[in-house]
């Protein structure tokens, strides 16, 4: 049995925000029938498991009063678009539990600067884009894994083949847009959690230039690597949701001094020498040889060289860069990563909020049954080596040295990014694999990350665009990296491929 | 170099974590197989290089931006505790700090 | 390092101490939030999101807090780093909310610079190595909840100075008189009150022993001293604990000690071997503290005069002596209280010289005033004697209206809450008699009434010419200038 959206109502934020503008139906009957899609989704016993909580309430009484600010003349072009976002965003109306047991059922005095621009705005600050928010979607724990299999609460299930994982961290994001069971969702991205679930799941993300979007209210796993972005069924409704969400925010130190930008126009800005037929005249993309691997899976390859092929027909040039520390990408992230997320997850202690031990002998107990109790696998695998690659005679030659490898990562992007405009290849080796197959070997799944590590670590912009299926008839995604805030850049290549292409609008069966 | 139990029992105290003797056995494994991961970085000549540890100082010189010194929160204490797991006379109550 | 002479030696050891003091600063908000750093509020309504490390939650810098530290370091003549680096200290403590703390490591906002002072009338001079910014943690209080202790979170993200010293001192009293001159920059400097009961200056001793010219010996560190007093006596303790020890031939090993004041003894805090691996590393929430030079100057400008500059322009100028010029310089409102008072005796017509107005001034501020202020327990800020008024006191004395007695009397009034210095003079009747022609009548009536002292004065009796001094006094009432009224018997009486 497929998940359907539905039948009628328009498929992604574009579509949707169209359809509402032009009073075609209004909010309040779209986001009834989403959440009626999410209920029904609930009900079955392989369901795809995208939320973890679902605000019928809240999300309806934003629904009306969007109405009435349309009805008023008051409101924006996203007023009114059923969204949801990835539970690693804190969000006041609705438990936040970043996927784990240390925080369930902890309520957030406060919401993410993201959820408020995208919502209804920040207090005492600018209204919001007046989206509605259906509920929190799934994810690995803490944002950790790659496969939303690592979910304390439940596992999610890709669209495409229930018996599959839809990727992670972010999978409940990628699968509720392609089960269009939301119009788009926020989602994060530390070493390719927005990129991979959206190639998984047939869809696109895009992971921006770090600094872009505020972290403010994102819980925190790797500070120097997590990015929002939004996920959506086309770069539009990536565009769409990105220009509500990014923009300086004063409450995050590390958040690029930028304005909010209008990423629809510049998706939609013709480049110079550009015609109807060739939008991308000019863009040189450049192929990394270490992007190709032998090991690359035939069919993810055969799927983007389809892709590519179909970018040179626009009008771009194809040429062959390197990027020679790909693989060390690796283990530089799988060092700086674990190392601040250690530190970053210390102040989950039972003291002031989350999961506290029922039993303990006293306070140096308390701390460990809590910490032991409320972390999953995976987590304290992570946190074990970033405490042992911070710890005394270990700094310099694990952390430093993967801090000095990250520059020379980034230095190989300067010198790639002087001769092409944008990087591509694909997003994956493979297409996504079955529930319960990394089971056995969890280090192994790091290597998997190989593609989406290198943007991660140079603060790259990175998008995820689908580019026609592999076996299985499982989606295959198409990255594309751009140079520091190029975002519209990437947003105009996606565009004009699915302005030309059909993968994305795809859905599963 | 490969780690021990003891660097195991080592790190799960540092870090507050009670491991059983499965998981420290499984987790053992795990990070040995890791650091092989990791041994391809340790080989590279880095001298010289400056670590990079927010990635826009790559493109320019990145300041932390100051904030006036001005009060700007008010009292929200029952917002803040409404998921403390123990509370009393406003105070997070935790088992008897022993200095 | 220290000037003058070799370190006084405890039963033949050599005593090294370093002082780690934090001063909290006095900024309205916290290090890394909006919330309020001010004392004595109900638990936790001073603790915003980011204070409690809620998930989400990300610092940022405040900049009064670097401002302070960019005035300590110009005061101190240290080096202003242009860029300096916010590092995580990862411990856990149920008072440090988010397992870490942010302070500053291998990169310090302040580098170098000294500490000068006056030890047993002479200059010493201390180095720092070092002072940084970080945030404090809060308090665990432990009335018994049931067994349990409760946290207040208030304090935790106050901005904290931590000034950090070589190991340059050899005695207790020398410490203390580093960190009572470092207390009283800090407060001259306005960057910190200095209140050390509500834990605004907090000095951790760090102490070892050893045989003159050899080596440093192990150090044990004595936490959280929040009195002179304490500090002395802790340090004394604990110099005599490790000199014990080292004679019985055992080592001393590396600990954190605390000082109970009951007792008078330090004690080894109960760790772990690994307490002390802290994981510093860069913090990734927060991008280097950049520094401009013209930032830095305008700092420099904006300084006030600090205190041993203007000890040395008083002594120079006022011709003060310089234990006296220190006395002067001891707090920003004792000094402009003593310079309003000089000056506004500078500014009546016929009077001394300035010199002998200013140590005038200085007397009174370091006798009278002091004793009232320090039985009191008040500032200069609120005497109740306005600076001009203790200048027209000051006048009558050097114009002969009132004796030095006199003068006490006056003063006694005016600290009461009289207004005006020659009012009480009159009500008192303190006016000495300068009027020469009554004064001279007294004399002749005198002598003509004592004959028998007049003989045995002119016989060579001293005390005889006492005894007629005092007839003259007791015959004006007290109210005779006794130098004059010897003045006019000396010569009345001369051959």
């Amino acid at each position: 049995m497929s998940a359907a959206p539905p039948a009628g109502l328009p498929r992604g934020v574009a579509a949707l925000a169209r359809a509402l503008d032009e009073r075609a139906l209004s909010s309040r009957e779209a986001t009834a029938a989403l959440l009626a899609a999410i209920e029904a989704e609930q009900r079955r016993p392989d369901g795809l498991g995208a939320f973890l909580a679902v605000d019928a309430e809240g999300a309806l009484a934003a629904a009306d009063a969007a109405d009435a600010a349309r009805a008023r003349g008051d409101s924006g072009p996203l007023a009114g678009v059923p969204i949801a976002h990835k539970d690693i965003f804190v969000t006041r109306g609705q438990p936040s539990t970043a996927g784990s047991r240390m925080l369930a059922g902890y309520r957030s005095p406060f919401d993410a600067t993201v959820v408020a621009r995208l919502g209804a705005g920040e207090p005492g600050g600018a209204p919001g884009a007046g989206t509605v928010c259906l509920g929190k979607l799934n994810c690995d724990e803490f944002a950790m894994g790659s496969a939303n299999e690592n979910s304390a609460f439940f596992p999610t299930r890709n669209p495409w083949d229930r018996s599959r994982v839809p990727g992670g961290s972010s999978g409940g994001s990628a699968a509720g847009v392609a089960a269009g069971l939301v119009a788009g969702a926020t989602g994060t991205d530390t070493g390719g959690s927005i990129r991979q679930p959206a190639a998984f799941c047939g869809i696109t993300g895009i992971k921006p230039t770090y600094g872009v979007c505020s972290r403010h209210g994102m819980i925190a796993f790797a500070s120097s690597l997590d990015q929002a972005g939004p996920l959506g069924t086309s770069a539009e409704d990536c565009a769409l949701l990105l220009s509500a969400m990014s923009g300086h925010d004063p409450r995050d130190a590390t958040s690029a001094a930028r304005p909010p930008q209008d990423y629809a126009a510049a998706m939609r800005a013709p480049r110079p020498g550009a015609s109807a037929a060739r939008p991308l005249q000019g863009v040189r993309i450049g192929l990394p040889a270490e992007f190709f691997p032998p090991g690359l899976a035939p069919d993810v390859a055969a799927a983007v060289r389809a892709a590519l092929t179909e970018l040179e027909k626009l009008g771009a040039t194809l040429l062959d860069v390197s990027l020679p520390r790909t693989e060390l990408s690796i283990p530089v992230y799988y060092i700086i990563a674990p190392a601040e997320a250690s530190s970053n997850l210390s102040r989950f202690d039972g003291v002031r909020y989350g999961h506290r031990a029922a039993r303990y002998a006293d306070l140096a107990d308390m701390y460990r049954k809590t910490r032991s109790e409320g972390f999953g696998a995976e987590v304290k695998r992570r946190i074990m080596i970033g405490t042992y690659v911070l710890s005394h005679g270990y700094y310099d030659a694990y952390y430093l040295q993967a801090q000095k490898l990250r520059r020379m990562i980034a230095d190989d992007f300067r010198a790639a990014f002087a001769r092409c405009d944008l990087i591509a290849g694909p997003v994956a080796p493979t297409v996504a694999w079955k529930l319960g197959a990394g089971a056995d070997d969890p280090v192994q799944a790091y290597l998997a990350d190989i593609f989406t590590l290198p943007a991660s670590l140079a603060g790259l912009p990175g998008m995820s665009v689908p580019a026609g299926f592999g076996e299985g008839g499982l989606p295959v995604g198409l990255q594309l990296i751009g140079d520091y805030f190029a975002e519209g850049a990437l947003l105009h290549a996606a565009h004009a491929l699915q302005q030309a292409t059909d993968w994305h609008a795809r859905r599963p069966q | 170099m490969a780690l021990t139990h003891e660097d195991v029992r080592r790190i799960a105290d540092l870090a507050r974590l009670e491991l059983q003797p499965a998981e420290q056995a499984a987790l053992l494994g795990q990070l040995n197989g890791f650091f092989r991961i990791v041994e391809r970085m340790s080989a590279v000549d880095t001298r010289g290089v400056e670590p990079l540890y927010t990635p826009l100082s790559a493109l320019h010189e990145v300041a932390a931006p100051l904030r006036e010194d001005a009060v700007t929160e008010v009292d929200e204490r029952t917002a803040n505790q409404a998921s403390a797991p123990e509370v009393a006379a406003g105070l997070f109550l935790v088992p008897k700090v022993i200095e | 390092m220290s000037a003058a002479g070799p370190a006084p030696l405890v039963r033949g050891w050599e005593v090294v101490i370093g002082l780690e003091t934090h001063a909290q600063l006095s900024t309205a908000s916290k290090m890394f939030s909006g919330a309020s750093t001010r004392f004595g509020a109900e638990p936790n309504t001073q603790a915003c999101a980011v204070d409690l490390a809620l998930p989400g939650t990300l610092p940022v810098p405040n900049r009064g807090a670097v401002e302070r530290a960019i005035r300590f370091g110009l005061a101190v003549g240290a080096r202003i780093a242009p860029l300096s680096i916010f590092a995580r200290k990862n411990y856990f403590y149920p008072d440090l909310p988010k397992g870490y703390q942010i302070s500053q490591y291998e990169v310090p906002v302040v580098q170098g610079g000294r500490i000068d002072f006056v030890l047993e009338g002479r200059p010493r001079s201390v180095r720092l190595t070092r002072a940084h910014l970080e945030e404090d943690a809060g308090k665990s209080l432990h009335e018994d909840f049931h067994g349990m202790s409760g946290i207040d979170l208030n304090r935790a993200g106050t901005p904290l100075l931590e000034i950090v010293s070589e190991p340059d001192m050899r005695a207790s009293v020398e410490a203390v008189e580093y960190a009572r001159a470092l207390h009283a920059l800090v407060v001259w400097l306005g960057i910190c009150d200095g209140n050390m009961q509500e834990g605004s200056f907090r000095c951790d001793a760090n102490v070892s022993v050893r045989r003159p010219g050899q080596p440093f010996g192990t150090r044990r560190e004595i936490k959280n001293l929040n009195s002179f007093r304490f500090l002395q006596q802790a340090i004394d303790f604990e110099v005599q604990w490790q000199i014990d020890r080292v004679e019985d031939g055992l080592p001393v090993e590396q600990a954190t000690v605390l000082f109970d004041p009951d007792s008078g003894e330090t004690r080894a805090m109960r760790s772990k071997e690994d307490a002390h691996d802290y994981r510093y590393f860069p913090d990734p929430d927060l991008p280097p503290l950049v520094i401009a030079p013209g930032w830095v100057e305008q700092v420099r400008a904006s300084l006030p005069e600090l205190p041993g500059a203007m000890a040395a322009r008083l002594q120079r100028d006022d011709g003060l002596a310089p234990y006296d010029a220190q006395a002067m310089t001891q707090a920003p409102a004792f000094a402009r209280y003593y310079e309003a008072v000089r000056d506004a005796g500078l500014a009546l017509a016929g009077g001394p010289p300035r010199a002998v107005w200013a140590k005038q001034a200085a007397n009174w501020l370091m006798g009278e005033f002091s004793k009232r202020l320090n039985a009191e327990g008040i500032g200069i800020g609120a005497a109740p004697i306005a600076p001009g008024v203790l200048a027209a006191l000051i006048g009558r004395v050097a114009d002969g209206t009132v004796s030095h007695n006199g003068a006490r009397q006056v003063f006694d009034a005016l600290w009461g809450g009289a207004a005006e210095v020659d009012e009480v003079i009159a009500r008192l009747g303190l006016a000495q008699m300068n009027d020469t022609g009554a004064l001279e009548a007294i004399v002749d009536e005198v002598i003509a009434r004592n004959p028998k002292s007049v003989d045995e004065f002119r016989a060579g009796k001293d005390k005889a010419f006492n005894a007629l001094v005092g007839q003259v006094m007791k015959a004006s009432q007290g109210k005779a200038n006794p130098a004059q009224a010897s003045e006019l018997l000396r010569r009345k009486l001369a051959p």
